[in-house]
């Protein structure tokens, strides 16, 4: 393997396993009342966040859903600016405004941090659109799970993205549940890259637990949108770990499903494939542990945001 | 002369040429040239990027607006009535209307929507609603509806300069009302408009019961009664200080509105004047508004369901000499 195939193997782990331990690091900062309000965990799908954001450029777009932890952190937005997010301070993402559901970062063209099932998709056709008639093709990647394909939104939006040839692509991480709600319980048709297709796009199912399998695929879809084809469509086949949010008691799966699903850890299978030693995975989870732990008392020590601004950005603020 | 059509066609003409930024999108917009006529011709002079027609998918191509606005453009979305901006509800309430909020400042949606709104036409029921109260109950937005050419020409660009989104409002029974405007160039969008000043009783409507208020205004003064009639003009936020000062000198308030009356604007105005004005009533504050039924099909039922000149007397004289 050259340096650089090296290097790349090395940042998706690592980026893995930020997001993995800050999940973990969540679970217990709710557990403990630190954190508040829904708190839906990304354990399992990290493979998805790391793989497909390690293809953006800093011009690309992201919009995505109320499970965004690992997407955020993927796409660059500081751990402790997250998590004071989710501490409700200032010093988060969104100054406490949007908490964990709604995860903001216009600079980084991160676009939220949606809660409403499919309504971010309208946002990225938009934004897409922008480009598009400024002649730019960047690339906004919209995030959504398998519930999303159910609502009318997806449908117009599919529609209008192919029609327009708008340079889309869409991440449907389908970890098979609904809320509680599995997709063939709830789904005429469980194949969504073929759904997609009929819309006349390039549409791709893909092992999202596999995150040199996703990193791929999502290089050439970007450069079917880049070359200006129009939308692309990942279907990222994935499961979560944990339950819908800390709120879910998880009676609707079966443990052994679970646990075979848990024999196909992303984390995992990537240390195997790199054959990494034990000194070096120790080094990996050091480095991410010690990022957490900054991360945590930055957030627990940011400022709130004081009383007196509640009001403010309802509306623009004269300059 | 002009027509409240040409002057809304005018107002689109002038955006799309100061601003490079601006396109219109929506249903029939472009080939059809809206389907009021409003936008007919723009096709032809801006091309088919800039006038946008977009399938019969309201959430969706709100949605787009919405996050066209985020990436720097400025969308003009139509949506042909009002009663179908439901489908693209969510949208505006949850993201237009959030978004700001929701990042903590960072990220604005500079939008307009346009839509048609009212009854008047034999439209029934899902066609014909007052709903753009409903749309100023929500923080976040502007809500702005022209009543008069001169609003009709001068609103877009004022709206489109805003930093947040603004909801205009054109009611569908004047698109063919014609005449010469007073201005031909943006307006205020900040204060409501004393049409018709008077020193015997304040009434404020907006949109379109504003011409039928005037209506009534005359014939009170037939008979001596000297009405002032107050246009809002924008429905959000309220320039209440312009109907308080007027009903402090009034001292009675009779409000006008298309909307159902159950938890309307009409109640909203009402309260304020209590809250505000109490002690200068000499009446209670009365209202006029639609009968609380989907709006029915038989021009005498719409009529009858409608506010009218003669309901908008009798309120005013029930409040001059207390009784109807």
């Amino acid at each position: 393997m050259t340096t650089a195939v090296v290097k790349q193997h090395t940042d998706l782990l690592r980026q893995m396993l930020r997001i993995r331990k800050f999940e973990e690091a969540c679970a217990e900062l709710y557990s403990a009342a630190e954190i508040r309000g829904f708190l839906h965990l990304y354990v399992g799908e990290e493979a998805i966040a790391a793989g497909v954001l390690s293809d953006l450029t800093a011009a690309d777009a992201v919009v995505t859903t109320y499970r965004e932890h690992g997407h955020a952190l993927a796409r660059g937005i500081p751990m402790e600016a997250v998590l004071a997010e989710m501490f409700g301070r200032t010093s988060g993402c969104s100054r406490g405004r949007g908490g964990s559901m709604h995860l903001f970062d216009a600079k980084r063209r991160f676009y939220g941090g949606n809660a409403i099932v499919g309504g971010g998709l309208p946002l990225a056709v938009g934004i897409a659109l922008a480009d598009r008639m400024r002649a730019d093709l960047h690339v906004t990647a919209c995030f959504f799970g398998d519930g999303a394909v159910a609502e009318g939104e997806f449908h117009e939006c599919m529609n209008l993205a192919a029609l327009w040839k708008l340079p889309v692509l869409f991440c449907c991480e389908n970890n098979l549940y609904a809320m509680g709600t599995a997709l063939a319980r709830a789904q005429a048709q469980t194949d969504l890259a073929l759904r997609a297709s009929s819309y006349g796009m390039p549409a791709w199912a893909v092992d999202g637990m596999d995150v040199l399998a996703v990193e791929e695929a999502t290089r050439r879809a970007v450069e079917t949108i880049r070359g200006g084809g129009g939308p692309g469509f990942l279907e990222l086949r994935t499961y979560r770990f944990r339950a819908h949010s800390m709120y879910d008691s998880d009676r609707y799966r079966d443990k052994a499903e679970i646990a075979r699903w848990k024999e196909r850890d992303p984390i995992e299978a990537m240390v195997r494939r790199m054959q990494l030693t034990d000194d070096a995975l120790k080094a990996l989870h050091r480095e991410v542990d010690d990022e957490i732990q900054r991360a945590v008392a930055a957030a627990a020590e940011g400022p709130l945001e004081p009383v007196e601004d509640l009001t403010r950005f309802v509306y623009a603020e004269k300059s | 002369m002009t027509t409240y059509r040409e002057a809304l066609r005018e107002g689109l003409r002038d955006a799309l040429r100061r601003d490079e930024r601006v396109f219109l999108m929506g249903e029939d917009v472009g080939a059809y040239g809206g389907c009021f006529g409003v936008s007919l011709g723009l096709l032809e002079e801006f091309g088919p990027d800039r006038i946008r027609d977009t399938p019969l998918s309201e959430s969706a191509f709100v949605g787009a607006g919405i996050g066209a606005a985020m990436a720097g453009l400025r969308p003009i979305v139509e949506i042909m009535t009002v009663n179908f901006s439901l489908l693209a509800l969510d949208q505006i309430l949850n993201n237009a209307a959030s978004l700001r909020h929701m990042s903590g400042g960072q990220l604005g949606v500079p939008l307009v929507i346009r839509m048609t709104t009212g009854a008047g036409r034999q439209l029934a029921a899902q066609h014909s609603h007052s709903l753009e109260g409903w749309y100023a109950h929500i923080p976040g937005l502007r809500i702005v509806a022209p009543a008069t050419l001169a609003d009709a020409r001068g609103m877009l660009w004022p709206a489109l300069t805003d930093p947040d989104p603004v909801l205009l409002f054109e009611h569908g029974s004047l698109y063919n009302l014609a005449g010469e405007p007073e201005a031909d160039g943006p307006v205020d969008i900040d204060h409501a408009a004393i049409r018709r000043p008077g020193t015997d009783v304040t009434l404020v409507t907006y949109g379109g019961t504003l011409g039928k208020t005037l209506d009534a205004a005359e014939q009170l003064a037939a008979d001596g009664i000297s009405a002032e009639v107050i246009d809002l003009r924008t429905l959000r936020p309220l320039d209440d200080a312009t109907f308080i000062e007027s009903v402090r000198r009034t001292h009675r308030a009779v409000v006008v509105d298309e909307g159902w009356r159950s938890g309307s604007l009409s109640a909203e105005i009402s309260a304020r004047i209590t809250e505000q004005a109490f002690e200068d009533l000499d009446a209670p504050v009365d209202r006029v508004c639609s009968a609380e039924v989907p709006m029915p099909y038989a021009k005498h039922l719409e009529d009858a369901a409608l506010p009218q000149p003669a309901g908008i007397v009798a309120a005013v004289r029930k409040a001059v000499n207390g009784n109807g």
